[in-house]
C-alpha cells in the first residue's frame, strides 16, 4: 500500500500511466468504435485527416482507415510488447539468477551462452529467426522475446552476486533453508526493482522491433499493428508523410508511457525511499 | 589563545525530518594547544556540528541562527571560495574512514605534496621534501617507500597516520578529527591516539576530537562536550566530566562503558558442547595474471566451549575470529581439523546443522531482509524445518516478547525497527532454531554504547534462563569481560591464549594478550 501511494505522489508516473490507460482504452475499444474489418477497404485512399468527416485520421495508400488500424494496432503493439517481455524478462531473470547465486562453473557456462546470444546485433537475429519460422504474429513475439533477454540476465546476475554474500542471506543459509527458497524469496525481491525498470526498457524495444520488421514488411501482414501502418506509408513519405506519423506518433507516446511507468514503479518499490518521503 | 569559537549555532534539518532542528544552540569554544571530546551516540549532532566548522554542511542542511569565529574572524560570512582558501590550511580534519579519504589512484606522495603545491604554490621537488618530512613526523615505518606507495598498500593505521601528515601539513589552527580511530584495531588505536597528542602537543594545535568512545575520552581529553539530541547537555574539564558526571544522560552514558574487570567467575559444567580441533583454513586469492600469497585464516585453531558457558573469541581485524564463526556454523567449508557439536561432526547438510548451531550476526542493519516482515524471518527456519506455520508464527511471537520486543511487531518491516531492535530480532531469529551453539559475530560493534549494554545484558539474561552456550566473537576485550566465562586469544589465524577471563585479564601469559590489555583505551581514568 505504501508502495502504491509513493506511485500515485509521483507526477510522471502518473502521466505514464495515463498514456498506457489510453493505449489500453484504445485496445479495449477498437471492437466497439470500429467492428469491421481495419484491413478491409474503406474509402477513397490516401485522404488526409480531416478531409473527409467519416475518416478523421484519414486514409492509407490501400484505402483502408488509419483510424481503425491505430485502434486495431494499439491491441496488436501492446500484446507483442508484453508477451514478448514477460519471455525476455522469464527466460533473463532464470539465467542470470543461477548464474549469480551459484557462481563459477555455472555462472561461467551461463554467461557463455549470454554472450553468444549478445554478440549477434539481436535486430539480425530476428531477421534470422522470422525467415526460418515464418512470420506470424506467434512467432514474431517470440522470436523478439529470445533476442532480448540477455541484458535482463546479466543485469539480474550482477544483482544476485551482489546481494546473494549479504548477511540476510547468510542468515538464512544458517537457518537451513533451501536454496529455492534463498533465490525466490530472498535475493529475488531484493535483485527485481532494476530489473522491473529495464523490463520497461525491454518492453519499449520489442514494440520498436516489430514495428522496425513491419516496416521491412517481415512481420506478419495480416494483423494491424502499427509497424505495418508505418511500413504501408513509406511508399509515400515524402507526399502523404502522414500515414507513416500518426503511428510513429503512437508509437512514441505509448514508449514514453511506458518508460514513465517503469521509473516510477523504481521510486515507488524500495520501501526505504518509500518511508523517507 | 580562543582558537574556535561557536555560540548558540542551530542548524535546521530538511522538512519531514524527525526533528526540527540536528544542533540547537550549541555553544563550544577551543584554545590553542587543547583537544575538547565531543562526545555522543548516534544522532546526537556531533558530526553535524563538525561539518558546520568546516564549511561542508550536507546538502539541505542550514545554519538557522548563531555564530563562529575562527580566531576572532567570523565565518558564517565567508564565501564559498573564501572557505576553500580557509580548509586545509587553517582548519584541517581528519576522517572516520582512512581508505575512503584518500584517492586509491594516487600515490601517497602525490596526494600529500598536493597541499603544499596547491595551497603554497611550492614545486614539487620541494613539496615532496616536506611530504617526506611529514612521513616521518607521523612516524610511518619506511617514509620514503610509503611515499611511493598506493593507499591499498598501507594497512588502516598507516593510512590514518597519512591523513593526520596531510591535516597537519599547512599547520593548521584548528584539526577536527571526526572518530579517527573506530576503525581501528585496538592497539593501532592506541598509537594513532598517542600520536594525535604528542603532535598536537608540540604544534599547540587546537583539537576538536569526535567520538563516542569515553575510553579514547578519558586517553585523549583535555575538557569534555556531551552532546544528546542536537544540545549541549554538559561541558567542562575531563577529570571532572568522567569523575563526577552531572547531568544523568552524562552519567548513563558513562555506566553504559563496559569496565575491563570480569565479573566473579562462575562454576562452569565440565562436559563439552562444541569441541574445534586443529582447524584450517587457507584462501588463495587468485589474482589476473600472478597468484598471489595464499593467506592463512586459520591455523591449527583448537578451542572448546562448555555447555551452559560463553567463550570468548578476542582478536583483532585479520585475526580469523570472523573465519572461525563462520566454519562453525557452516558457511565456510574448513580446509582441515573437525567441528564438534554435542558429540558428533558438524553435519554438512544445511537443515541438519541448523538445529545444532546458530548465528547472530554483526550488522543489524544488513542482517535481516529489507523486504520481509520481521516476523517471517524469524519463523521461516521453524517452518523449513517442518513446523507448521502457524504455530511457527506463535513461536516467533513468544520470542519476540523473550528479546524484549512488542509480539505484535512480528507484522513490522525491519526499516521499522532501530539498530538495537534489529539485533534482537537477529538473537530472536537464531534462537528459533533452539540451537545447542548460539554464535556470536561482534553482535554489539554496530552499536551505540547505552544500546550495546541493553544488548549485553539480555544475553546474560538469555544465558541464564535458557542456558545458552555461547561463542562470543568480538575485537573489544571490555565488552567480552563483562558477558564471557573463558577466552581465547587469536592473533595471525592462531590461538595464543585460552582460560578463564577473569585470570587472563588480570595475569595475561602472551605478550600480545598483554598489549591487548594496555592498549584498551582509558583503563587508568575509567578503572581497570
Amino acid at each position: 500500500m505504501r508502495a502504491l501511494r509513493a506511485y500515485l505522489r509521483s507526477p510522471p508516473a502518473l502521466f505514464g500511466s495515463a498514456i498506457l490507460f489510453a493505449v489500453l482504452f484504445m485496445a479495449v475499444t477498437a471492437q466497439w468504435f470500429y467492428p469491421n474489418d481495419p484491413l478491409g477497404l474503406a474509402g477513397r485512399p490516401l485522404q488526409w485527416p480531416g478531409a473527409n468527416p467519416r475518416f478523421p485520421l484519414g486514409t492509407d495508400p490501400s484505402g483502408r482507415d488509419i483510424a481503425a488500424q491505430l485502434f486495431h494496432g494499439a491491441r496488436v503493439s501492446l500484446l507483442i510488447g508484453v508477451v514478448a517481455t514477460a519471455i525476455a524478462v522469464l527466460i533473463g531473470i532464470a539465467m542470470g539468477a543461477v548464474a549469480g547465486f551459484y557462481g563459477g562453473g555455472v555462472d561461467t557456462g551461463l554467461m557463455r551462452v549470454t554472450e553468444a546470444f549478445q554478440t549477434l546485433p539481436n535486430f539480425l537475429l530476428l531477421l534470422v529467426l522470422v525467415a526460418v519460422f515464418g512470420s506470424s504474429i506467434e512467432t514474431v513475439t517470440i522470436a523478439i522475446g529470445l533476442v532480448s533477454w540477455p541484458p535482463v540476465a546479466r543485469l539480474t546476475r550482477a544483482e544476485f552476486l551482489t546481494l546473494r554474500t549479504r548477511e540476510f542471506v547468510q542468515a538464512c543459509r544458517v537457518q537451513g533453508l533451501p536454496d529455492a527458497h534463498l533465490i525466490l524469496r530472498e535475493v529475488l525481491p531484493n535483485a527485481l526493482p532494476p530489473v522491473i525498470v529495464y523490463a520497461s526498457v525491454v518492453m519499449a524495444v520489442a514494440i520498436l522491433l516489430e514495428s522496425a520488421l513491419a516496416f521491412l514488411q517481415l512481420s506478419d501482414p495480416n494483423v494491424p499493428s502499427w509497424g505495418n501502418l508505418i511500413g504501408l506509408g513509406r511508399n509515400v513519405l515524402r507526399t502523404e508523410w502522414y500515414v507513416s506519423a500518426i503511428p510513429g506518433v503512437a508509437i512514441l507516446l505509448t514508449i514514453l508511457g511506458v518508460s514513465l511507468v517503469g521509473q516510477g514503479l523504481n521510486d515507488a518499490l524500495n520501501p526505504r525511499l518509500a518511508s523517507g518521503r | 589563545m580562543r582558537r574556535l569559537e561557536v555560540e548558540g549555532l542551530s542548524i535546521r534539518l530538511p522538512r519531514g525530518a524527525d526533528r526540527e532542528f540536528a544542533i540547537q544552540d550549541v555553544s563550544l569554544h577551543l584554545d590553542s594547544g587543547e583537544i575538547l571530546c565531543v562526545v555522543g551516540e548516534s544522532g546526537s549532532g556531533k558530526s553535524v556540528t563538525a561539518s558546520a566548522v568546516m564549511g561542508l554542511l550536507a546538502p539541505g542542511l542550514s545554519v538557522a541562527g548563531g555564530a563562529m569565529r575562527l580566531s576572532g574572524e567570523d565565518l558564517r560570512a565567508k564565501s564559498p571560495e573564501e572557505w576553500r582558501r580557509l580548509r586545509g590550511r587553517r582548519i584541517a580534519m581528519v576522517f572516520q574512514e582512512p581508505m575512503t579519504a584518500l584517492n586509491p589512484l594516487m600515490s601517497v606522495g602525490a596526494q600529500l605534496s598536493e597541499m603544499w603545491r596547491v595551497h603554497l604554490g611550492l614545486d614539487r621537488r620541494e613539496a615532496e621534501a616536506r611530504a617526506l618530512a611529514g612521513l616521518r613526523e607521523v612516524k610511518l615505518p619506511d617514509p620514503e617507500g610509503a611515499l611511493r606507495a598506493f593507499p591499498h598498500e598501507l594497512s588502516g593505521g598507516q593510512r590514518q597516520r597519512v591523513m593526520i601528515a596531510m591535516a597537519l601539513a599547512l599547520e593548521p589552527e584548528v584539526l577536527i578529527c571526526d572518530e579517527p580511530t573506530t576503525a581501528l584495531d585496538v592497539t593501532t588505536q592506541a598509537q594513532v591516539l598517542a600520536l594525535i597528542k604528542d603532535l598536537q602537543r608540540r604544534h599547540g594545535t587546537a583539537v576538536m576530537f569526535i567520538t563516542h568512545d569515553f575510553g579514547v575520552v578519558a586517553e585523549i581529553a583535555d575538557r569534555v562536550a556531551v552532546m544528546q539530541h542536537g544540545r549541549v547537555v554538559e561541558q567542562g574539564a575531563a577529570r571532572d566530566i568522567l569523575t563526577r558526571p552531572e547531568h544523568p544522560y552524562t552519567r548513563a552514558l558513562l555506566a553504559a562503558v563496559p569496565g575491563a574487570s570480569a565479573p566473579a567467575p562462575r562454576p562452569l559444567s565440565p562436559d563439552a558442547v562444541l569441541e574445534v580441533r586443529g582447524l584450517s583454513k587457507t584462501y588463495a586469492t587468485r589474482g589476473l595474471f600472478r597468484r598471489r600469497r595464499p593467506v592463512r585464516a586459520l591455523d591449527g585453531v583448537s578451542v572448546t566451549l562448555r555447555r551452559g558457558a560463553t567463550l570468548a573469541v578476542v582478536g583483532e581485524s585479520g585475526s580469523g575470529k570472523s573465519t572461525l564463526a563462520r566454519c562453525v556454523v557452516g558457511l565456510l567449508g574448513a580446509d582441515g581439523g573437525e567441528i564438534v557439536i554435542g558429540g558428533a561432526p558438524l553435519p554438512r547438510r544445511r537443515r541438519e546443522a541448523a538445529r545444532l548451531v546458530q548465528m547472530v550476526f554483526q550488522d543489524p542493519y544488513a542482517s535481516l531482509n529489507p523486504r520481509r516482515r520481521a516476523g517471517a524471518q524469524v519463523a521461516q527456519g521453524p517452518i523449513a524445518a517442518g513446523t507448521p506455520p502457524g504455530k511457527a508464527m506463535e513461536e516467533a511471537r513468544r520470542l519476540f516478547g523473550l528479546v524484549g520486543l512488542d509480539p505484535e511487531a512480528v507484522s513490522r518491516f525491519p526499516h521499522e525497527f532501530s539498530g538495537g531492535q534489529r539485533q534482537r530480532i537477529g538473537i530472536a531469529r537464531a534462537l528459533a532454531m533452539q540451537p545447542q551453539v548460539l554464535v556470536a559475530d561482534e553482535p554489539v560493534s554496530a552499536l551505540d554504547v547505552s544500546v550495546q549494554a541493553q544488548v549485553l545484558a539480555l544475553l546474560r539474561d538469555l544465558q541464564a534462563r535458557l542456558g545458552l552456550s555461547i561463542l562470543f566473537i568480538t575485537h573489544d576485550l571490555r565488552v567480552a569481560a563483562q558477558l564471557c566465562d573463558e577466552v581465547a586469544v587469536m592473533r595471525d589465524g592462531a590461538v595464543v591464549e585460552t582460560g578463564r577471563i577473569g585470570e587472563v585479564f588480570a595475569a595475561p601469559k602472551h605478550p600480545y594478550t598483554r598489549s591487548l590489555i594496555e592498549a584498551i583505551p582509558g583503563r587508568a581514568l575509567l578503572g581497570a
